[in-house]
């Protein structure tokens, strides 16, 4: 009897946040929240040719689900070709790849080694050199 | 429920997800531990649907082939659930049905520290003849499973486990532990035990083009696990301890498989266990669910 008792909450409990609405305006609020000297890092990876061609690849084994094909947001995750990030240092957005925004849906990266995580860093930089060509 | 009708469920639910699920790209990023947990959790809304296996050997009576499926799900970035179906076979005996597990992983930081807690309760509904060793506690030795399985099934196991994973990564290296704190319900004493482990990818930098054999996609990594008595006799005295060097393959398409030959350190120890795993994540699956119930386009 118990035992159908805490099925019924885990269910009930699963459900609800499965159907819970997705978040509605982002408001990029975390990049301002990034500490002053994790702003200022460099990329290392800023130079490598081939860094933006492989951050690609990790961007739709990873990303692409949430933040869409091109970075264009979706009801989930916001745009990251938004003003906000493409302005925003590649410091602080390594930052946020390592540690998420864990209360609203991004998890942490840090599984990814650092090296990837800057070479994710150098292609969503570059989203937004695509979207100014056009 | 019988053992033949557990691999009747996994094998169509396996295949399903993939035909279902398999034109959705994602790979994922695991680590190689069997036993250890670090501290990441399932990314939110997807599922992973796992199967694993270990083949022991036994002395003083006949070997076994324990296995169980995984469905874990991301509930939010800080909350993990698993539901756990298990099974063996002791050959030239029979295969049982061992039970059901009920896991939930809760990170209560919201951003990576110099050691990064996750608090894990567990609980089980098995029976005496579960074999998996998903961990191993007290004083769980090797002849604990020479009771024939008709006997050991019908004892019925209630129990809830806590544990306190601290997990760390540092320069493309992870260093996990695992406390372990168990209580069978029924009125015995806590039981204690741990798990350790250290993993790292082949190679940290990723190949500008996709490939399945990129040394990238390979995480390598050792754990270690044993018992450590309980509330009366804690310590080494009458507990078993292994050592396994295990590796993770990250395949594309959410596909990971994981082999680590194990060792028993002491003598109470199964002299050796040959674990696998195979398991597919299935990206959005929660958005999926969620536009069943509400009728929101995806």
């Amino acid at each position: 009897m118990k035992l159908r008792v805490y099925a019924g909450v885990g269910m009930a409990l699963l459900l609800a946040a499965a159907v819970w609405p997705a978040a509605g305006k982002w408001d990029y609020s975390e990049i301002q929240n990034v500490p002053e000297k994790q702003k200022v890092k460099a990329n290392p990876m800023e130079k490598d040719p081939e860094a933006a061609m492989a951050g690609k690849i990790l961007f739709e084994d990873h990303c692409e689900e949430c933040h869409g094909v091109k970075g264009e947001g979706k009801k989930k995750a916001p745009s990251l070709q938004a003003k906000e990030v493409q302005e925003a240092t590649p410091g602080a957005i390594f930052w946020i790849l390592t540690n998420g925004v864990v209360r609203k849906k991004m998890p942490v990266w840090s599984k990814l080694p650092e090296q990837q995580r800057w070479q994710l860093v150098s292609y969503i930089k570059s989203l937004g050199l695509s979207e100014a060509k056009k | 429920m019988k053992i033949r009708e557990l691999q009747k469920f996994f094998w169509p639910t396996l295949i399903a997800a993939f035909f279902c699920f398999g034109a959705k790209t994602s790979r994922a990023q695991e680590n190689p531990y069997i036993v250890a947990y670090d501290h990441y959790l399932e990314e939110p809304g997807n599922l992973e649907v796992e199967y694993f296996s270990t083949i022991g050997t036994q002395r003083g009576g006949p070997n076994y082939h324990a296995y169980w499926i995984e469905f874990e799900y991301g509930v939010t970035a800080w909350w993990t659930t698993e539901l756990y179906l298990s099974g063996q076979s002791t050959f030239g005996e029979s295969s049982v049905f061992t039970g059901v597990r009920w896991e939930n992983r809760i990170r209560p930081f919201k951003r990576e520290h110099f050691i990064n807690p996750v608090l894990y309760m567990e609980f089980e509904n098995i029976n005496g003849a579960d074999k998996i060793m998903k961990e191993v506690e007290g004083h769980d030795v090797e002849s604990d499973f020479l009771r024939p399985n008709n006997e050991s099934k019908k004892e019925h196991k209630h129990e809830m486990e806590l544990k306190l994973i601290l997990s760390r990564n540092y320069k493309g290296w992870n260093f996990t532990q695992n406390t372990i704190a168990a209580k069978n319900l029924t009125n015995e004493p806590w039981e204690f035990g741990y798990a350790m482990g250290a993993s790292r990818p082949l190679a940290l930098k990723a190949s500008a083009h996709r490939c399945a054999f990129c040394r990238q996609n390979f995480v390598a990594g050792v754990e270690m696990y044993g018992g450590l008595g309980n509330r009366y006799s804690f310590g080494l005295k009458d507990t078993s301890h292994y050592l396994g060097a295990g590796i993770a393959w990250n395949l594309p398409k959410g596909w990971t498989v994981r082999v680590e030959p194990t060792f028993g350190l002491n003598g109470d120890s199964h002299q050796f266990l040959m674990r696998w795993g195979l398991s597919y994540e299935i990206p959005g699956f929660g958005r999926m669910v969620s536009a069943l119930f509400t009728g929101r386009q995806q």
